[in-house]
């Protein structure tokens, strides 16, 4: 019999100790796995940690994949503040890209860089915006509910995406290979060194600790954050709730778009198969593990890319498919639970279901 | 004419069995007060099970008895962290369709390609004898007959037996059923459990006969369109017969285009239709119940705690 009890004094660090408990967990969880499989978990976490930290190179990709993870990291943190999921950020994501390849190629394709990258970044946003507003809308205005609505939404922006770059933005010389054409080099992002990070990376850490001060020490922030915790004492002092659900959504998917922008003019350099690939659902576990703090969330996204990069190793090393970091990502938010679970209420086992005293 | 639209519905039932299974093991969960979204993810774990035991085994009791447990089996992740662990209902759910995804992208790689046992159409002798109605419903899958059996059971134990009455108890208002003596703990862990049950029996429909084989996207988000579906059918498994009805005729359609190369609606229109139509049905709910109580059970989502 496990009996749970509200611990009388709550931790110190809690948020801290459940991040800690789901990645110990989560290595718990592996371990299991690779035991399963016949490899030795010292191996393969040997060729994980080796294949994140071997050289500049190694560590670079683990930056150029926390960089998308950041902004949907975001951009669910930022709606979940308030208490609004938003599952969504893939599809904003995609909008994203969508918006960013469009401006880049067809709308001002002649552009010089300093005028057109903060062009087809202000697109980008706006792209993840406006696919944000659509749940946003039905759920102020007539409170359908965001998750469902949000998710739903990711299929119909893939599927739209997919008809484009098969259909009417196939680039004419590619082949016959789906995708557009190569965006011009003046939408593309600077990137630092022989690597492949963009600046996108610090732009990415620039949208965090802005999005800490907005919440922190704005009017709109404080309210934001007063909704997400009492919604009645929120309504009673005013506060505009309806407009809050408009504007919440609104960043965060202008998070979501952000992502989708550095991944098409920072590593792809143009809109093909392969921009959906779940940064928009790892960005929960990115919000969580940081516990919605925004200064947190670029160690969570940094945390989520060296699993990445090391799920990678572990199928070029020992041939495991790389979707076991898949596997471990669940493990880390169940992790999670169990840590939160331990920071807020102690665990007593005892032989016979006993009256509490 | 007749025998397009005979072929229409017939289309339409076979493709709305995994999103109503689904449904049906959604609303026997949410009844008794649990939010599960990991439905994506145990169908897909039970369409990999279920594919795999038909594989090793060449059986298809034995692949039907894998898919349906294991997508029993990964429920019970869910009711250990939200009933035993008080976790937030919502986030684990999201994280049980990524580890689900997860463990099933992982499992199923060296499957991709291979042979299983197919499951394939049993008209019933009579039965399917009957003009249209016999050819619609009569000459389908064994599962689109369990699921005939299984909705309205599953209607009559809720709301028709003293389980049913214990389990809605539970869900609309756990602190009372408590005190009557029910066992609130119990009684959710095993509603989460069926409702696996069900997910797992649904993702098996897809590999072993809807379209037989592995494939990694082979849900396509029907997990989804089923959590949607509980709300469109206000949480009776009776209507969930329509709700899947209209997702599994829209899959009709878009075949029957691409069969007949009718070019009316492009055809990543068409693709969308299914999502873009559940999020209307969603839309329609919401309205339509914005002045009247609403059908969601009360204690949905809540957890329970008995010392406080």
């Amino acid at each position: 019999m496990i009996r749970v009890a509200k611990r009388k004094q709550p931790l110190r660090y809690q948020g801290a100790v459940a991040t800690f408990s789901a990645v110990a967990i989560a290595l718990v969880v592996g371990c299991v796995i690779f035991a399963a499989l016949g490899v030795n978990p010292l191996t393969a976490y040997t060729a994980m940690g080796k294949g994140v930290l071997s050289s500049v190179d190694a560590f670079s990709e683990v930056l150029v994949k926390a960089t998308p993870l950041i902004f949907t990291g975001l951009a669910v943190a930022t709606a979940a503040t308030m208490m609004l999921w938003n599952i969504g950020a893939e599809g904003q994501l995609v909008w994203g890209g969508i918006f960013a390849a469009g401006t880049a190629l067809f709308l001002f394709p002649g552009l010089d860089g300093w005028l057109l990258i903060p062009l087809v970044l202000a697109a980008s946003a706006l792209g993840g915006m406006v696919w944000s507003l659509v749940p946003a809308l039905l759920r102020a205005k007539l409170r359908v509910n965001e998750i469902l609505t949000t998710l739903l939404l990711n299929y119909v922006a893939i599927i739209y995406m997919e008809h484009l770059f098969y259909g009417p933005w196939r680039d004419p010389a590619g082949y016959g290979f789906p995708g557009t054409a190569q965006i011009p080099e003046a939408a593309q992002l600077v990137r630092f060194g022989g690597t492949r990070i963009s600046i996108g990376f610090p732009l990415a850490l620039l949208c965090a600790v802005f999005l800490y001060y907005l919440l922190k020490k704005s009017i709109w922030g404080y309210q934001v954050q007063v909704i997400g915790k009492e919604q009645r004492a929120a309504h009673y002092a005013g506060f505009n709730v309806t407009g809050k659900i408009l504007t919440v959504m609104a960043l965060s998917g202008a998070f979501a778009g952000l992502a989708g922008m550095t991944e098409v003019c920072g590593i792809h350099y143009r809109l093909q198969t392969g921009l959906a690939v779940g940064y928009g659902y790892d960005g929960i576990i990115v919000a969580w593990l940081a516990g919605l703090n925004p200064l947190a969330v670029p160690f969570a996204a940094i945390l989520l890319g060296a699993l990445f990069v090391g799920g990678e190793q572990l199928q070029s090393v020992l041939g495991l498919p790389s979707s076991i970091s898949l596997i471990l990502e669940g493990a880390l938010l169940f992790g999670l639970f169990a840590g939160q679970t331990l920071a807020r209420y102690t665990l007593t086992f005892s032989s016979r279901s006993e009256v509490p005293s | 004419m007749i025998e397009d639209l005979t072929f229409i519905a017939q289309i339409s039932i076979k493709s709305s069995v995994a999103v109503l299974l689904a449904t049906v093991g959604g609303i026997i969960t949410e009844r008794s007060g649990v939010l599960n979204l990991g439905i994506e993810g145990m169908m897909l774990v039970g369409a990999l099970a279920g594919f795999a035991a038909g594989h090793f085994t060449q059986s298809p009791m034995v692949a039907v008895a894998a898919g349906t447990m294991a997508g029993g089996a990964l429920s019970l992740v869910h009711a250990f962290f939200t009933i035993a662990l008080r976790s937030n209902q919502v986030l684990s759910g999201l994280a049980l369709t990524i580890l689900g995804t997860g463990l099933a992208n992982f499992l199923g790689r060296p499957l991709i390609g291979q042979t299983g046992v197919r499951i394939r159409q049993l008209p019933i002798p009579y039965l399917s004898d009957i003009p249209v109605i016999g050819e619609v419903f009569f000459n389908q899958s064994p599962f689109a007959y369990a699921a005939y059996l299984l909705v309205p059971l599953a209607w009559f134990v809720l709301f028709r037996t003293r389980t049913g009455l214990v389990l809605r108890a539970v869900g609309e208002d756990a602190r009372s059923a408590d005190v009557a003596g029910v066992n609130v703990e119990l009684t959710r862990t095993l509603s989460v459990f069926v409702g696996g049950l069900f997910a797992g029996l649904a993702g098996t429909y897809l590999s072993l006969s809807y379209t037989p084989g592995w494939k990694e996207t082979m849900t396509g988000g029907q997990g989804w369109i089923a959590i949607a579906m509980i709300i469109f059918c206000t949480w009776n498994p009776l209507l969930a017969f329509f709700g899947a009805l209209l997702f599994g005729g829209l899959t009709a359609l878009q075949f029957f285009f691409q069969a007949t190369s009718m070019d009316l609606i492009p055809s990543y229109v068409l693709k969308m239709l299914p999502y873009l139509l559940t999020i209307g049905v969603l839309v329609l709910v919401s309205a339509s119940s914005r002045h009247r109580k609403s059908a969601s059970p009360a204690d949905l989502g809540v957890p329970f705690y008995r010392e406080l």
